[in-house]
């Protein structure tokens, strides 16, 4: 949620006599502050708190004070290979689920994106997950990734393959754990991608297609030469959106396998919640979501800069 | 970009037409694989929905999973009856807990976020642009990267409502899209306005709100959309049944043994149940608004 370019803000309206402007300030102070004080509350002092508390051993409710502890979360948490594995699985799941997730929208967009009767209705269909809560969604794919051919996904691949796949243990097996989480989260979450894209594709100019045809160029120029680079900062923006969403992965490994079986699919979050959540250990907890922000700063500058080079091309 | 970020993005329905259509061939293979998609997206939530009316040992079933047989509302009965003691918590808890928090935010981030957004864009005074830029930097902090000190910092307030709404009253994200959208409306009225003799208050509630109506209820659905299905936060800061919201009693309906999947199924038709309704009623503008959410830069 991060592309952000700011309109310059308008200036006043009028020449106003000091009289209005005074009444003004006073309006504008009183209009912000209640943001401005929940912000600070909940998102300024938390941010810094969580500085302060990875620096620290801190436990709740033990009575104890918080003891310095130097950078000693960072160093454990940077020789734990149980940490790595974490980044790595997010790793893989950004791997996976960005161009696959992409991809797909940006094919379903352009598949919505047709003169046929109808298409809103199949809009409403394909962006239905959407709607649904992660926890909701995790619930019911459990079920349908259930080990025995019971198990709807397991029955269908049995009745595709007349009995030559399957049945899989979907979410106990460490070879097929990660995939699974993957499939859910893009099925409930290319929807939202598609929607995006498709605005997008509404956006380029349909002169630019006549000029494209005129010139002969087949469907696969035209999507190259045209679609591609008019969708270019669009498709930067959900880029971004899902890289930084596959590193706040979360609700499904809880509801799912718990960042099991053998830590195939722990998390970075999963990681900082049962640190700080189930074993305590609130400045561990904290020191990985300062990691974790630092991921996703890195990822939200590399984006800016790609979408500044893109104005300096044009 | 920039122009569409200014005015409400374009109803998306209006694909230009070509003239030449293509042959009926062609169009049947292309509605067989809209059609194919379609099942992709809508199985899961058939399946959710006919098993919540089946007996349970019908609903684990392989492909006969989708069949209705038997169907009953023993199931919504079921989970009625379930719920039902104060140590399970009542029903009627878990729904109200996320009314309640998604109410609160929804309608106290409105209030809260787009007078925050007005004063920016429109009104003059000092400080402005240092707050727009701190504004504007905080939209980078996920909620994930202040969980674990919010946790450490609010463990005083666990297991009530107000916990699991106030820290998301509040957010730098709404408050720049109500900013992008009110820099973008025209200023006549407004001048004439003020020329009238009203001040930034009345300017604010009588004149920009009623033309605002877009990004009002791309706001709304957007944060309706995180509120009630928020799980994170109430996993770490709820664990009294009676404030659980739906989202998290459903994660601990699926760990209690035995597992009765049409009871679970009926909980999640009910979970989902407001979700879809508004879907269906607003959908253009829950499709505008996802839009919207990605038209800038």
């Amino acid at each position: 949620m991060s592309t952000v370019t700011v309109p310059p803000s308008s200036e006043p309206v009028l020449d106003e006599p000091p009289a209005t402007k005074r009444r003004d300030t006073r309006a504008a102070l009183i209009m912000v502050s209640p943001a401005v004080l929940l912000l600070l509350a909940f998102v300024v002092v938390p941010f810094i708190a969580a500085g302060w508390l990875s620096l620290h051993n801190v436990r709740l409710n033990s009575g104890r004070p918080a003891t310095w502890f130097g950078l000693e979360h960072y160093t454990r948490l940077l020789t734990d290979p149980e940490f790595y594995r974490a980044l790595f699985n997010n790793f893989i799941f950004a791997l996976i689920v960005v161009p696959v997730q992409t991809g797909l929208a940006l094919g379903l967009a352009m598949l919505l994106n047709r003169p046929l009767r109808g298409m809103a209705v199949f809009r409403t269909m394909f962006f239905m997950p959407v709607v649904f809560p992660m926890a909701l969604v995790a619930v019911i794919w459990k079920l349908i990734y259930s080990r025995d051919t019971l198990g709807i996904l397991n029955a269908f691949l049995d009745a595709i393959s007349f009995g030559h796949l399957g049945p899989y243990d979907w979410l106990g097996n460490p070879a097929t754990a990660t995939l699974a989480i993957i499939i859910l989260s893009i099925w409930q979450g290319v929807g939202f991608q598609m929607i995006i894209l498709l605005a997008g594709l509404q956006g380029i100019s349909p002169t630019l297609y006549e000029a494209a045809s005129i010139d002969k160029a087949n469907a696969w120029q035209q999507f190259r030469n045209v679609t591609l680079p008019g969708m270019r900062n669009t498709l930067i923006f959900v880029v971004l959106v899902t890289t930084i969403f596959s590193f706040r992965l979360f609700d499904q490994v809880w509801i799912l396998t718990q960042g099991g079986p053998d830590n195939a699919t722990t998390t970075v979050m999963f990681q900082a919640v049962t640190a700080a959540f189930t074993e305590n250990n609130v400045g561990r907890g904290a020191a990985i979501t300062v990691i974790f922000f630092i991921i996703v700063l890195l990822i939200t500058l590399i984006q800016r800069r790609l979408l500044r080079e893109d104005r300096e091309v044009s | 970009m920039s122009e569409r970020t200014k005015t409400a993005p374009a109803p998306l329905d209006e694909v230009p037409l070509r003239r030449k259509g293509p042959s009926p061939l062609k169009k049947a293979g292309n509605y067989l694989v809209m059609i194919v998609i379609t099942l992709v997206f809508v199985a899961p939530i058939l399946y959710m929905v006919i098993g919540s009316f089946k007996p349970s040992d019908k609903v684990l079933n392989g492909l006969a999973g989708f069949i209705p047989e038997d169907m009953s509302l023993n199931n919504y009965t079921g989970v009625f009856a379930r719920f039902n003691s104060p140590a399970t918590g009542y029903f009627y808890n878990f729904y109200l807990t996320s009314l309640i928090v998604s109410v609160v935010v929804v309608v106290g981030g409105l209030v809260v976020n787009s007078m925050a957004a007005y004063a920016l864009a429109r009104l003059r005074w000092r400080g402005r642009n240092g707050v727009l830029l701190a504004v504007i930097l905080l939209v980078i902090v996920p909620f994930e990267a202040i969980t674990v000190p919010l946790f450490y910092l609010l463990n005083d307030y666990r297991n009530t409502y107000y916990v699991q709404f106030t820290p998301f009253i509040a957010q730098a994200f709404s408050v720049y899209l109500f900013y992008t959208f009110f820099v973008g409306l025209p200023k006549q009225l407004e001048e004439a306005a003020r020329i009238d003799g009203a001040g930034p208050w009345r300017t604010f509630f009588y004149i920009v709100v009623p033309m605002s109506k877009p990004v009002f209820a791309s706001v709304t659905i957007l944060t309706f959309l995180s509120s009630w299905g928020a799980f994170l936060w109430p996993v770490m800061m709820v664990d009294q049944p009676q404030f659980r919201p739906l989202p998290l009693e459903i994660s601990v309906f699926l760990g209690q043994p035995p597992t009765d999947w049409g009871q679970i199924f009926a909980f999640g038709v009910m979970l989902v149940l407001p979700l879809l309704v508004v879907f269906l009623i607003f959908q253009r503008w829950f499709i505008q608004s996802v839009a919207s959410s990605g038209l800038k830069g």
